[in-house]
């Protein structure tokens, strides 16, 4: 779950830098720490002020600077769209899929997120000493299989092994290749006040099934990873004539960083409500035990999008019966995302810094 | 979910904001004790549907908030020895002592691990027969008796290789300094209902008595929490201070008695220094004598550490329920959850936390925080 993507998200977040005179009792800020934490992958406020203060500026461009979920860029006629992400997680499988399924589908809806019909995806493993080769096999039918039904191909590739230790059985990178075959301009810089967002789906189930076949927590039923290609979803929309003009997937940080993420790019303010997100009881449950709230847990196959009003409701009909409203953007000048609670009040929905951590009590 | 969607209903939600609004008459000033509460209260808004009358202030029941700097260190300082295996709860990661936080302390090439249950630590400990296992045990009522057990069973199983890092508090001596202490405010307490699981209410009944100040024992829903209003309001309006329990789904009178003899077998009362606050006699929970040798501080020789807290954080009057988050000049501007200058900003059940994560100042309309607060206080 801890995957950095260098051109994924790449978004200040409301981290405030401000010299700190204080005679502190908490004396190293977290987000000066001297090391890397997991934490810095984890999606949140962290890993944004890593990408801010040192990808950012290091590798300067206006590609990187549209801070979507891939490059979108001309090559003589055509328009493309480049991404590329690494996948490490552990348990290598669970249900619902494993890394391999992961490493296709992860790439293929970054570049569905760029309105792109995915075409061509490179595969990098790094394999560590000791890897059953059952294990490698199962996990190269699986991105075999996952590439088949996402309609891609996987067209070149590289493998290193590392000492014994030095790796966790298997870390792959893929990178894709897609062509746009529209003029829209998906990105938050596209999103309008008015517009209305549709979530495809319900939330939490992949973070929570990784969580469950890591740590070993049994529930009543198994929850299985919503781990899925995205790629069919945003065609049918684009061919259906829908005005589509900001994609997000749902990974790491889950819903709410991808709506702060939005709204703090687009300059714009998201009213949502909270009773339009779908959480399944299982997943609830989960969440509840451990303190968790499934805004923030990781999907693999949940997207919103933004889309003018008048075509919501085309637009809902497309994505299916699971697909739901879920807010708005409003016409205010702050940047903040607010949600209606089940009971009726209003509150800010925030990144958060790092991991969610279960809590004690 | 049953017992989830009917205690966050919108429509009982409604009733319960307006029966609350018929009865309340002047205004009064109530404490909910845990972090779970405020976090709850602050999330859902339930202050929100409260009168202008009722003013709701956040109480010291947040464990990760009060363990004090020095344990901290301790925990980051042991977590560091090449031989040992540190074992937390997940929030405790991140909260800074002096030196860093267990984090920290991991990244660093510590072996600091997660788990759910202290069990599982004792488990580690028989699995890897030649390195130290510390857990790290925090907490208040609620985790002392997985606590306990975790040492009981090691100590059963003859596991030498286990301690524990202590740092239990108690949650009645911190309400009797809150009530006794020259200018308290609080009229009437919401007791942390899962505390009153374990321990039951009974020792509620004479500080009622004595304050005359009404206790309910309630719930972490927002309809346990409105009800626990209720219940709390019709009391002071009546005139009557007695101990009364919202949450009978879980809690009864006299608690858990086997999990209160098996605390009671491990641990004695002890002394205890509060983040924020300073040391409250008979506050926290220690190991008996017959259960020393899983003392981590003696194993490890780690028993006279002292820090200065920083005087300008006012997250001891925050725990006290004598500031409110909004109050201190330095929330959402050079305290925040990235940069945190006290314990209730750091910890997800910290009042500053919660107020940060779920309001701001300059939001737009509701989801600042309410007028009625910032002017009542």
């Amino acid at each position: 779950m801890n995957t950095i993507r260098l051109n994924d998200d790449l978004i200040s977040g409301q981290d405030s830098e401000q010299g700190i005179n204080f005679n502190v009792s908490c004396p190293i800020p977290i987000s000066d720490y001297p090391n890397i934490l997991l934490a810095h992958g984890s999606g949140g406020k962290l890993m944004h002020s890593l990408l801010d203060k040192m990808m950012l500026p290091a590798f300067s461009n206006p590609l990187l600077e549209a801070q979507h979920d891939g490059a979108v860029f001309p090559v003589g006629n055509a328009r493309l769209a480049f991404t590329t992400d690494s996948y490490v997680v552990h348990p290598l499988f669970f249900p619902g899929g494993d890394i391999g399924t992961l490493a296709v589908n992860g790439t293929v809806n970054d570049l569905a997120m760029c309105g792109a019909r995915p075409l061509f995806l490179s595969a990098g493993f790094i394999l560590e000493e000791g890897l059953p080769m059952e294990t490698l096999w199962q996990i190269i039918q699986s991105m075999q299989r996952t590439a088949h039904e996402a309609g891609v191909q996987i067209v070149t590739g590289d493998t290193k092994v590392v000492d014994k230790g030095k790796g966790d059985g298997i870390f792959i990178n893929t990178a894709g290749v897609g062509v746009i075959e529209h003029n829209l301009t998906i990105a938050p810089a596209s999103v309008r006040s008015g517009d209305v967002i549709l979530i495809n789906g319900d939330i939490g189930r992949h973070g929570m099934a990784i969580m469950a076949a890591r740590e070993g927590l049994a529930f009543e039923s198994e929850i299985i990873s919503d781990c899925a290609p995205l790629a069919a979803s945003v065609l049918a929309l684009l061919d259906a004539q829908i005005d589509v003009h900001c994609l997000r997937d749902l990974t790491r940080g889950g819903l709410a960083s991808a709506l702060v993420e939005i709204a703090t790019s687009a300059r714009l303010g998201i009213h949502i409500v909270e009773h339009d997100i779908q959480v399944t009881e299982d997943v609830r449950g989960a969440c509840e035990i451990l303190g968790l709230d499934p805004m923030y847990v990781a999907n693999e196959g949940r997207f919103i999008a933004f889309v003018p009003a008048d075509q919501a409701a085309h637009a809902q009909s497309i994505l299916g019966d699971d697909a739901s409203v879920i807010g708005t953007v409003q016409s205010n000048a702050s940047t903040f995302v607010t949600m209606e609670s089940v009971i009726g009040t209003n509150r800010i929905v925030d990144m958060l810094s790092g991991e969610q951590l279960p809590r004690i009590c | 979910m049953k017992y989830i969607n009917e205690y966050r209903d919108a429509k009982a939600a409604r009733q319960f904001a307006n029966a609350i609004a018929q009865i309340t008459t002047k205004p009064w000033t109530l404490m909910e004790v845990c972090g779970g509460q405020t976090h709850a209260i602050v999330k859902y808004g339930v202050d929100e549907l409260l009168p202008e009358d009722i003013t709701l202030l956040h109480g010291p029941g947040c464990p990760v908030c009060v363990t004090p700097v020095e344990l901290i260190d301790k925990a980051v300082e042991i977590s560091s020895r090449p031989d040992v295996v540190f074992i937390s709860f997940g929030d405790m990661m991140r909260v800074p002592g002096t030196n860093g936080d267990l984090l920290s302390a991991k990244a660093a090439g510590g072996d600091v691990r997660m788990v759910y249950s202290p069990l599982d630590a004792v488990k580690i400990a028989q699995e890897n027969p030649n390195r130290q296992v510390v857990f790290f045990a925090v907490g208040f009522e609620t985790t002392a008796p997985a606590n306990a057990m975790a040492v009981f069973q090691a100590k059963q199983r003859g596991i030498h290789n286990f301690s524990i890092l202590v740092s239990h508090v108690l949650v009645p001596p911190a309400i009797e300094t809150i009530l006794s202490a020259p200018g308290n405010r609080v009229q009437g307490i919401l007791a942390a209902g899962h505390v009153c699981a374990v321990v039951g209410y009974t020792e509620y009944e004479p500080l009622a008595q004595k304050y005359h100040v009404p206790f309910v024992v309630t719930g972490f829903e927002p309809i346990d929490i409105l009800q626990g209003v209720y219940m709390t309001i019709r009391q002071l309006e009546q005139g009557r201070a007695e101990v009364e329990n919202q949450y009978a789904r879980c809690v009864r009178r006299e608690g858990n008695l086997p999990a209160q003899k098996l605390v009671n077998d491990i641990f004695t009362i002890v002394p205890r220094k509060w983040r924020g606050i300073g040391e409250i006699a008979h506050s926290g929970l220690g190991l008996r004598e017959a259960y020393t040798e899983f003392d981590a501080e003696k194993r490890f020789g780690l028993t006279d550490y002292s820090v200065e807290e920083s005087s300008d954080c006012m997250s001891g009057l925050v725990l006290q329920g004598m500031k409110k988050p909004f109050e201190c000049p330095a929330f959402g501007t050079l305290c925040t959850p990235e940069h945190p200058l006290g314990a209730t900003m750091v910890s997800n059940e910290g009042a500053c936390a919660a107020y940060y994560r779920y309001r701001r100042p300059d939001a737009p309309e509701k989801a600042a925080l309410s007028k009625k607060a910032e002017v009542r206080l």
